[in-house]
Formats: structure tokens, sequence, C-alpha cells
């Protein structure tokens, strides 16, 4: 089959980014490293376009190549959010790979190839495209991942990375092909009809639905999938751990979302009650362990499991009443708000962990952060407001998140699911808590007393203020940001 | 809904009064260091000079909200900033304003380390009591709530005593897990009272009994630990004592209040039915509450954990004439959540003022300080015996027409919450006793020098207030009068629908005499 050029258009943000990735390869070795920068304004240059590009997404739903890749508002919410959070890796790691000397232009390149392949998931129409989105960006984030290589730590983060997440894409080929089994083709409209003719309890679409929420589970670090997490996040170089907790936590969720309602939305009991039991055992383990952490990138890799689990929650209420019922896309809204107000959060509170990482100091440790408000009030504060708004305490972002996953819940009658939601969010106030102590309540050791230098740079001061404007702006008038969910989930049919 | 609204006449004072201390955030955060103490002293001041047109403009025959302002905060679910104050509320204003000047002025010498941020937090939390004060929102209500919770942190944690840390958590979680099915009723009552975060409206949909009952207990949950109640006052003790002062007194005279202030806005408009239905648990608690605390009072060496301990008293006394749901226990209840704010506030000041010299809160190191401080004896003798409810001083009153409320509801509880200030006249007492009569020890008889002008000044205002209060209780009483009897008579409305509605049971539900509004006092020239 030949692209048209209505084809070709409708994926021409993914085209940009793959040919800015590609022309990023074949610079890199004819630049300086005195100009390695250049290379990432590009890709910034290369995101700002397809900002412009997608934006117009927002209104109109097309479907492109015969239907594999569907170009609708949902995937234009979705896609705007992966630019938002790469522009800001980016823009982290301009420093942060100078404080690590790291000097691997393929970086940038990677960043793009691996956003591509998030761009695919989102849009994907076709279990095989989303597939194919998924190993995109994993396998760009297996090789970043390892991208200290020489720290056995990161090493073994992409290899643990590598080996789990083949495994885990193993499981979903296998359902998909169970599927395609099912209805012949892999086309989630034709999913759909096979699975509806088939009813509830088939014992082969179960199976089907069971391998691809393992898959995605997977993806979301979900428990009992989550095993990857806290290892990958702790060893990856820290640019590297927040896009992995940020952009491909919400690919990963766009992706299963659509894939269950577009696909399985006929026959929720058949995974409903599967993702619920998912859904709690997630925030319990995640906020739990989370709490025994010491390690800051190891505890936040343990919020981010909670988080996640969180964000089940939505799936759960996306699922208990009819699709088109508008109770329906207030869970599905609920999540596409609660993950972006958790972007901003998270990428503050990594890009504070990677400004604290100069010469011999990693700036990972809970120690490491002891008095922090007596050495650099600013990078103290900001730290508190993100912990803070990661508890889910107003008037931060975090908390206008959680009341709307609590109220999805509450709508649809699952109140006792809100209250062990807020249960465990108050639980994790403990340790998100601590960060706070520790920074304001103690006092620095000799050694940290003098130590005033932080890795502070425009650049990085342009992504804490992004992301201190996006916790304060969306906790105080998240209305905009709901309004834009509420019109971008409608599409989904 | 409109008749209870009535319009601000223009000015948004309220907003002004909110949000003023958070430009003063702004300014402190502009000057030097050294300048923070003024800046903050001056914002508060003109945040009390702000909040005076609130009283001066308030029409006392009107039970409705006043200065009411409504905008449209985020459209979809609807939630406004909805603000306005009747006369329940419009009292906690006005001493929210007029304790934090007092908070700034006892800090100015005894916070020495960080006094920016101190002084950003104690303004922060102004923002959040009065915010919550006036919220007429339930989710706007729920943010000031909450938002209060980090700057207390902050201000127990950073600058508090040497066990501080564990204080501050244990108070942080206390209330977060109190306030979580807080939360969760308020989505509840959002789609049972008709798609609608207005707390007006909300207060006048009907709940089917079952979930009034449900709810009662998750808003009990919220309020209890905030006032807090037996048996949930254990936090209260640890955040006193390693609080500092101004702490002390914000935690004390306001914070405090936000619990009974939500008993009285929510549970009894909302849920009137249930609070029927749990009123004996509610006296119960409430007595217990009176008599425990005041018994733990009997027993502390420690200066401020005393004050702690009478707290949860004094605060039972408060319950006690909010559930005894009448017009006098009710405006006995809100005008002795004042008191209380004046009276421990002010005893929280002279801790102190003794603990800046001594540097010491035992009641052993602070012996004998009427020869060497004459001016500050007579001060603490004053507080002290307010806080016993001496007539002619402010408690007196609230507490008498609290425990004519309870007698009406039951003579034994009334009975026994009297033992309460007997009790609190043997700790009271014992106290100064021992801290004004008896000998200084040796190597603190150098510290102890008499008040400056500052303490003296911050100490005036109180005075005046205490014997005001005490002895010419109408303008404020005035205030509530509209208020109370609205809340008081809605309550009667929905008994009597309630017995028509199930003649064959009506022995059940009048059981409860009903008063006139208390005429004695106030409206006698």
């Amino acid at each position: 089959m030949i692209p048209s050029l209505i084809d070709l258009g409708a994926i021409l943000p993914e085209l940009v980014i793959v040919g800015a990735a590609c022309l990023l390869l074949v610079l890199d070795p004819i630049t300086p490293t005195s100009k390695k920068d250049l290379l990432a304004w590009m890709s910034l240059g290369a995101l700002l376009v397809c900002v412009v590009l997608t934006i117009g997404d927002l209104h109109h739903r097309v479907l492109a190549f015969s239907d594999l890749v569907v170009i609708d508002p949902y995937a234009a919410f979705w896609k705007l959010l992966l630019y938002l959070i790469s522009g800001l890796t980016i823009l982290l790691s301009m420093t942060y790979l100078k404080e690590e000397k790291i000097d691997l232009a393929e970086y940038y390149g990677f960043i793009l190839l691996s956003l591509a392949g998030m761009m695919i998931m989102v849009s994907g129409a076709d279990l095989l495209t989303i597939y194919l989105g998924i190993e995109l960006m994993s396998i760009a984030l297996y090789i970043m991942a390892g991208f200290k290589r020489f720290e056995a730590k990161s090493i073994e983060s992409s290899a643990k990375y590598f080996i789990l997440g083949s495994f885990s894409s193993g499981i979903l080929l296998y359902g998909i092909s169970l599927l395609y089994g099912v209805s012949g083709s892999t086309k989630l409209t034709d999913i759909a009809q096979a699975v509806n003719a088939r009813g509830f309890d088939d014992p082969l679409v179960l199976i089907a639905t069971m391998l691809l929420i393992v898959g995605f589970g997977f993806k979301v670090s979900a428990v009992p999938f989550h095993m990857w997490t806290p290892d990958v996040y702790q060893g990856a170089p820290t640019s590297v751990t927040a896009f992995m907790a940020v952009a491909s936590k919400a690919a990963s969720f766009a992706a299963f979302l659509r894939v269950l309602l577009e696909g399985f939305g006929g026959v929720k009991p058949n995974w409903q009650g599967l993702i619920l039991l998912i859904c709690l055992v997630t925030i319990v383990l995640g906020n739990l362990v989370a709490i025994v952490q010491t390690n800051l990138k190891r505890m936040l890799a343990y919020s981010s499991i909670a988080h996640a689990g969180y964000a089940l929650i939505g799936v759960v209420v996306a699922g208990s009443v009819d699709n088109g019922d508008p109770i329906a896309s207030r869970g599905v809204s609920s999540i596409m708000l609660y993950l972006a107000i958790y972007s901003f959060m998270t990428m503050g509170a990594f890009a504070i962990i990677g400004i604290l990482r100069r010469g011999g100091l990693e700036g990972e440790e809970l120690d490491d952060f002891t008095g922090l408000a007596k050495r650099h009030k600013g990078a103290a504060f900001l730290m508190m407001v993100f912990m803070v708004s990661l508890a889910g305490i107003p008037p931060t972002a975090g908390f206008m998140g959680k009341f709307y996953l609590f109220m999805a819940a509450v709508n649809a009658g699952m109140a006792w699911l809100a209250i062990i939601g807020l249960i465990f969010a108050a639980i994790s106030a403990f340790y998100y808590l601590r960060v706070v102590m520790v920074m304001y309540m103690r006092e620095p050791s000799a050694t940290q007393e003098h130590d005033t230098r932080l890795a502070f740079s425009p650049t990085t001061s342009v992504v804490l203020a992004c992301a201190l404007a996006g916790v304060v702006f969306l906790g105080i008038f998240p209305g905009p940001l709901v309004s834009v969910t509420t019109s971008a989930v409608l599409a989904l049919p | 809904m409109t008749d209870m609204v009535m319009p601000s006449g223009g000015f948004p004072w309220l907003t002004l009064v909110i949000f003023l201390p958070i430009v003063g955030v702004g300014a402190i955060f502009l000057a030097k260091e050294a300048a923070a103490r003024q800046v903050a002293l001056a914002f508060s001041g003109l945040v009390l000079l702000a909040s005076l047109p609130l009283w001066v403009f308030f029409d006392n025959a009107s039970a409705g909200m006043q200065f009411v302002e409504r905008y449209v905060w985020i459209a979809s679910p609807p939630i406004n900033y909805s603000i306005g104050i009747d006369g329940i509320s419009m009292p906690l204003v006005l001493l929210t304003t007029f304790l934090t000047p007092l908070c700034i002025l006892v800090s100015w010498t005894a916070i020495e380390t960080r006094v920016r941020e101190f002084m950003i937090s104690l303004l922060v939390m102004e923002t959040a009591t009065i915010g919550v004060f006036c919220a007429l929102d339930f989710v706007l209500f729920y943010v000031f709530w909450e938002t209060m919770l980090i700057p207390m942190y902050l201000l127990i944690g950073v600058w508090g005593g040497p066990n501080r840390v564990y204080a501050a958590i244990k108070f942080f979680l206390y209330t977060l897990a109190g306030s979580i099915l807080l939360l969760v009723a308020i989505l509840v009552l959002f789609f049972q009272g008709g798609h609608t975060f207005d707390i007006l409206s909300l207060s006048q949909a009907d709940y089917a009994p079952s979930l009034q009952a449900l709810l009662f207990w998750a808003f009990f949950a919220a309020f209890a630990v905030k006032v807090p109640m037996f048996p949930f006052h254990t936090w209260l003790p640890d955040a006193h004592v390693e609080a500092p002062t101004a702490g002390s007194i914000i935690l004390a005279s306001v914070l405090l209040k936000m619990g009974t202030y939500g008993f009285l806005r929510f549970s009894l408009p909302m849920l009137p039915d249930a609070t029927e239905l749990f009123t004996p648990a509610m006296m119960t608690l409430s007595v217990i509450a009176i008599i425990y605390g005041a018994y733990m009072a009997l027993a502390q060496a420690d200066l401020k954990k005393l004050i702690a301990y009478s707290s949860v008293s004094h605060m039972g006394f408060v319950t006690l004439g909010i559930f005894a749901f009448n017009a006098q226990g009710i405006e006995g209840a809100i005008l002795q959540m004042v008191n209380h704010g004046i009276t421990t506030g002010a005893l929280f000041m002279c801790v102190g003022i003794i603990y800046e010299r001594t540097h010491s809160r035992q009641i052993s190191d602070n012996a004998g300080l009427a020869t060497p401080m004459p001016q500050y004896a007579t001060f603490l003798v004053i507080f002290a015996l307010s806080s016993v409810g001496l007539p002619g001083m402010n408690s007196f009153v609230g507490e008498f027409l609290v425990l004519i409320g309870a007698f009406v509801w039951s003579k034994f509880a009334a009975t026994l919450a009297s033992l309460g200030i007997i009790l609190a006249a043997a700790y009271i007492l014992y106290m100064l006793q021992r801290v004004v009569y008896g000998t200084p020890s040796e190597q603190m008889a150098p510290k102890l020098v008499d008040l400056n002008v500052r303490e003296f000044g911050m100490m005036v205002p109180l005075v005046v207030l205490v014997f005001w209060i005490g002895l010419y209780p109408k303008p404020l009483l005035d205030v509530m009068h509209a208020s109370v009897d609205r809340l008081v008579h809605r309550q009667a409305q929905v008994m009597t629908v309630k017995q028509g509605t199930r003649d064959s049971r009506d022995g059940l539900l009048s059981t409860r005499p009903r008063l006139e509004p208390l005429t004695l006092m106030s409206h006698t020239p």
C-alpha cells in the first residue's frame, strides 16, 4: 500500500520528530563537543514545530493508514503533554549531562525517538501499531537508562529494564495474537466487535485480556508488575528517570485506556474487577514501601507506583458504566488531569535532585538534603512545594488531581475506594513530609554547611519555574485544564 | 437561598481581609531579612484595620450571610469562590485578625532564626484561617482548611522545642487523617444534595437519616480531631509544648475554633436528624473532655502542658453548648470560643514571656514571680482568673450560658460539667500559688526582669477584652442572635415536620425542651 498524502499529513508530527531524531544522529559526530548544546536546541525546535502541528488536532478526528492510526483530541492532548515533558527533560539534561560528564549526544536523538514511540502509542487504533510504539519507546529508554556507562548501577538498570521489558512485551504480543485468533484482526474496532459477539466470560478473550493487562501493567508499573521500577529509576541518569517516570507512564496509560475502552468496553466485567484489585494493591504497596526508602530516587519510584495506583482508580471508574455516559468520560478525564498534574510535580522533584548532583555528590540520598533550607532557600522551598503537591495537599495541583479522581469514584458509587485512596494519601504525606522535615528541621552537617553551590543554570531554572508554575497555577485554577480534558475525552466512543 | 444572602454593598471587604496577608507575604519576600518583623506587623495591622468594617457595617438584625462575594471559580463541577459571614463566623474572623498582630509582637525577640520564613508562615496561617471562617463553598472551605496544615507544620517543626519534629508530624498526620472522611463526605453531599458545593444550598437539602448518620461521623472525624474532643486530643499537648509561643497562640486561639465552627456550620444545619440522634454521645464526650482535661491539668508540672489540657477542658464546654442545641447553649459556645481565644492566647503569651527570661516552662523553675515581676504577675493572675471563669470576666458569661443550655438538655450533664469549673479553680489556683507566690530559685532570680513596653502593650488590649466581655457582652451577643435563632429554629422546624409524619413515635423526638432566645442578658438595656 502506498501511503496517501492525507495519511502522511495525519502523522506529520511523528514524521517531524523521527526526522529530527535522525538528523541529530547524523549531526552528532560532526558537532564539536563545546557546541553540543546546539543539538538540544534543535530538538526543542522540533518539539515547537510539533506543538503547532498538533494543537489543531484538539478539535477533530481523523483515521489514517486504513484505520491503523487515529488522530483525535484524546491523542492530541497526550501528545501535547508529551512534548512538554520531553522539552523539560531536554532542558534539564543540558546541565545534568555536563555534571555527569555524559557527552554522548545521541542522547537527544534517543529522547526524540522514544517520544516518537509514545506518540505512535497514543495514536494507535490497532494493537500492532500500539505495540510498535511501545517497542520504539522502550528500546530507546533501555539504552538511555545505561547512559552512565561507567557506572555499574546504570548498566544494571539498563539490563534489568531491557530483560523485564522484553518479557512483558512478549506477554503483550501473546495477548495480541490470541485476539487475532478471536477476531481475525488487530484493529481495535474489529476486536471490539468480535469480543462483544462472544459475550462475557469467554475463556479465550479473558486470557487475552489478562495478558494485555499484564503487559500494560508492567509499562505503567502497577503492582505486582512493578519490580523493575525502583532499581531502574535509581540506576538511570536522573534526567532519564524523570523522563521514564513521567512520559512513559503517561503514554502507557493513554494507550492502556484506549485499548480497554475501545477494544473491551463492551465486556467491562471481564476486566473491571482485575483492574480494581491491581489498583488497590498498587496504592497500598507503593505507599507502604515508599516509607522505608532512604534514597530519594527509590522513594520517588515507589511514589510513582503509588500514583499509578491512584490513576488506576480512574480506569476502574471509567469502566463502571456504559461508554458515552458522562460518568465514563469523567473517569477518563480525571486520569488525564491527574497525569498532567503528576508530570509537573514529579518533573520538578527530579529536577531538584538533578541540580543537587555536582562533582562527588550524588544528591540522591535523603541525607544529602539535610538542612537544605539553610544552604539553598530557593531549592528547599521548591522541593517542599513539589512534595506537598505529591502528598495531595491544597492549594497545590496535587490536591486538584486527587479531588477529580475521587469525585469520579464517589460518582460511580465507590465512595469506599475514595476513602482507601485518601487514607493512603495521608500515609504518603508521612514520607513526602519527611523530605520537608530533613530540609527544614535538621541542621546541615559541618561539611554540608560550606557546600553552597548548586548546578543551577538558566535551563534548569526554566524547568523549575515551569514545574512550579504548573503546580501552583493548576492548584488554584485547574479550570482551563479541566475543560481541555473533558472536551478531549468525548472523542472516545 | 436568595433570602439568606445579603449583598455586600460593593466593596469586597472579605476578599481584602483574606488575601491582604498574602500580599504581606510578597512584601516580606521582597524586604530585607531584618525588616521582616516590621513588614509583617504592618500588614497584620492593616488586616486588623480592614476587618473592623466587618463589625461596623454588620447588620445585627439579619440572620443571613453578609458581605457576600460570589464568583465562578471552576466551571465543572460548579465550584465557586463564594464567601460571606454571619453572626457565627464574624466574631471568629475578628478574633483571628486581632490575635495575629499579637503573635507577631510576641515573637519579636523570641524568634531569632529564619525570621522571614516565620513571619511568612504566620501570615499564610492568617489567610487560611480567615478563609475557613468565610468560605461558603465546601471545596473552598476544604482548600483553606487543609492549606493551614503546612504553615502550622513548619511553625511547630522549625521553631519549636526539642521534640518538635515528632510533635509536628503528629499534629500533621492526625489532622490530615481526620480530614479524609470530610473530603469524601463533601463529595457525597455534592451528589446527594443537588450537584452543588454551595454550603447554604446544601444546608437546606434534606438527606435520608441513614446517610445523615454516616455523614455525621465523617464530619465528626475531621472536626473532633481539630477541637480536639476526647479521645482525639493526644496531639494537642505535644503540639502545644513544642510549638513556639506564637504557634501555641494560633493553635489554641484560632485553630481549635475551626473544629467547633465546623460543627456549627455543617453538622448542625445539614444533618439535623443525625445531630438529634447522636446528641447524647456528643454530650457524653464533651463532659468527659471537661473533666478529664481538668484532671490532667491538675497533674502537670509544665506550664504549657497545663494550659494545653485546660484547653481540652474549655473546648469541652464549647462542644457541650453546641450540642445542647438551644439558643443559650450555642450563643454561649460561640462566646466561649472567643473567650477561650482571648484567655488562652493571653496565658500562652505569659508563658512565652517567662520562657524568654528563664528558658524553662517548669512551674518549679518559675516560682515566686510576684516580687521581681509585679506587672507580669498581675496580668498572669487576671488571665488565670479569667480562665477559671470568675464573674465579671469573659469566661464566666460564656460558661454560664453554656451551662444553662446544657441544663435544659440534661440536669445531670450540666451538673457534671460544672465540676469542671471547680477543677479549673483547683488547677489554676494551685498553679498561681506556686508561680506567683513562691520564692524564686537562686539561679533564676537575676533573670526575672519585669515586662518591657512591647510586652506590656500586648497585654493591655487582652485585659480590656477580658473585662469588656465579662461586664458588657451585649454587643457581641447581639451579633450572634439572629444567626443562632435561625439555626435553632430550623432544627425545631425539621423536628416538628418529622414528628408530624411519624406521630406514633413522638415521644422520641420531642424530649428536648426548647427555649426562646435569651433575653435576660442582652435585650434588657
